[in-house]
């Protein structure tokens, strides 16, 4: 081990005929392996091999709450997702002043992001509980009137998983596009200052054009996370009320629970045509880079 | 004129980004300095702030609590050895990738990157079963595999990014002095990557310590679950104690607040490397 100075060896053989290098190699790259072939191949295999017979996928569809899920898991993916990204686009400008009070309050806003979810969206839970939460009792205060019943509504409840979703994965996407941003030359917007192009015109010349590719593939993978976000919905609304605030992550986590594998697994399989084009767009952009 | 409308305009931009912040977490810490009444009666601001809610946790003097010491210490337990295995696997492997440019190790990272397009919930399905039938279900270890599984992806890449700055040079010189492979690793490399160790380890941790959904599928006896999955069997019944819920949830949260914030110039620069390459 502690012979690096041996006198005789005067060659430095060429790097590919190394075949102790490429074993280390393979030796080292080994663990990984094992625990990707493990904890991923093997039970995504083996959990599609189980979704194969089609009576689980009729069991699925007769479930009564199974459409009205589908349909929210549909508007939590297009309208969160899309109103999340908006939100970064517009403070990513925000948090890129240069000023010391701003990058104290981007301190702050990556809170949501840094602390565990189960604390948070509990309190969140109890802010709107109808009877005794903060909301409705400034309402009364402020109006004299008893605030929405907010949890029990299934919209509203739905909405408030999305806000919640919000919530606490804008500040990641914000600080992904400040990055973009960022990256931009200051020269391109002092050459816009200069031709006299309001702040739209800057937006829609000069950074919309380099952050575009940035937006689009973060919006397609926050698609495919968001469509995995089962704490949003299951520890603010618990899936309720009469189940139907349920998007496709609860539901298959729910059937597990009831040691029902194949219809979970044929939930998932029912999300593909969600998953497999977002999947296939960022495939493409990734190898195009 | 102009540029005294401008300030006033970003001071107006930042207090309802302020407000929308931390108002849960304003709450969070209302709630756990409050009595269960005061609690209930929707005060901006307890009459009596009170630290009884904590002392309650420390002595273990609820239903929900009896285990919380056992509990914090299986968080504990599961964020550092998920963290170090993670650090331990992910570093292996991205040496071998960049360093040693293993045949197919290309490949490998663009699979192992592949496991973020399974969304986690739907990953956990299958896994479930997985450790049913490994015999994992209710080992702690189960969860601390399952961490791993989820964050090495990340780590090999963000490594494997920092590693490639490094002058392949160094590599060479060591060659030629005779150095072994391990010797490499041991003598250059890993002191050369201290700083994407640390941030990488933080990150595993943090992931580790936050997670839910794995640990309240994966784990179920009240001695061998993380304090996450306590703080979700609070809620079972329809009175529950949500001040004493919140003192715990507080106390939980803060550890990763503070991790986060001493690491945070590690964990940005670290997050947001590559992320904007095209």
């Amino acid at each position: 081990m502690s012979s690096i100075a041996i006198p005789h060896v005067p060659a430095a053989p060429p790097r590919r005929g190394l075949t102790t290098w490429q074993a280390w190699g393979l030796i080292l790259i080994a663990p990984y392996a094992i625990v990707f072939l493990a904890f991923v191949l093997y039970p995504v295999s083996y959990g599609l091999w189980l979704a194969r017979h089609p009576e689980s996928y009729a069991r699925l569809f007769a479930d009564p709450i199974f459409v009205r899920t589908a349909i929210n898991t549909v508007v939590f993916l297009l309208v969160a997702v899309n109103l999340k990204f908006l939100l970064a686009l517009w403070l990513s400008g925000f948090f890129v002043h240069e000023r010391v009070w701003i990058r104290w309050l981007s301190v702050v806003f990556l809170l949501p992001w840094a602390v565990p979810s189960i604390p948070t969206i509990f309190s969140i839970r109890f802010m709107f509980n109808p009877e005794w939460g903060v909301v409705n009792s400034v309402i009364f205060r402020l109006t004299a009137q008893d605030g929405p019943n907010w949890l029990n509504d299934p919209q509203i409840g739905l909405g408030l998983a999305m806000l919640t979703h919000i919530w606490k994965s804008l500040p990641f996407w914000t600080l992904i596009l400040m990055a973009g941003r960022l990256a931009i030359p200051r020269e391109q917007y002092e050459a816009a200052a200069v031709d006299g192009a309001s702040a739209w015109q800057k937006f829609k010349y000069v950074t919309w054009p380099s952050l575009r590719t940035l937006y689009l593939s973060s919006t397609i993978l926050s698609m495919i996370w968001s469509l995995g976000d089962f704490n949003s919905v299951y520890l603010l609304t618990g899936g309720g009320p009469a189940d139907l605030t349920h998007v496709l992550a609860t539901l298959g986590i729910r059937y597990i629970r009831l040691d029902q594998v194949d219809l979970a697994m044929a939930t998932i399989v029912v999300a593909m045509p969600l998953v497999l084009p977002l999947v296939y767009y960022m495939m493409k952009h990734l190898s195009r880079e | 004129m102009k540029k005294f409308t401008r300030e006033a305009v970003l001071v107006l931009v930042a207090i309802p980004i302020l407000l929308w912040t931390l108002i849960p977490i304003y709450h969070i810490f209302l709630f756990a300095i409050s009595t269960k009444d005061s609690a209930f009666s929707g005060a901006l601001w307890p009459d009596k702030p009170t630290l009884r809610n904590f002392e309650m946790i420390a002595q273990q003097h609820h239903f929900y609590l009896h285990h919380f010491w056992v509990q914090i210490w299986n968080s504990l337990w599961i964020a550092v050895a998920a963290g170090a295995i993670t650090l331990a696997v992910a570093t292996c492997a991205a040496f071998a990738i960049s360093r040693l440019k293993v045949r197919g190790g290309r490949a490998v990272m663009n699979l192992a990157l592949f496991t973020y397009f399974i969304p986690a919930a739907f990953l956990a399905i299958p896994m479930y079963k997985a450790m049913g039938m490994y015999g994992l279900l209710n080992n702690r270890w189960s969860l601390v595999l399952a961490m791993v599984t989820l964050a090495a992806p990340y780590a090999i890449w963000v490594l494997k990014q920092a590693s490639d700055k490094l002058p392949y040079e160094l590599d060479e010189a060591a060659r030629i002095d005779g150095a072994t492979p391990l010797q490499l690793f041991r003598l250059v490399y890993l002191p050369l990557m201290t700083p994407s160790l640390i941030a990488i380890g933080t990150y595993a941790l943090l992931l580790a310590w936050n997670e839910y959904l794995y640990a309240y599928l994966l784990l179920s006896h009240e001695r061998q679950i993380p304090l996450a999955v306590a703080l979700g069997h609070f809620i079972a019944a329809d009175d529950s104690p949500w001040e004493l819920l919140m003192a715990t949830g507080l106390v939980y949260a803060l550890p990763p607040a503070a991790i986060y914030y001493a690491f945070r110039r590690y964990m940005v620069s670290g997050l947001t490397t590559g992320a904007v390459k095209a």
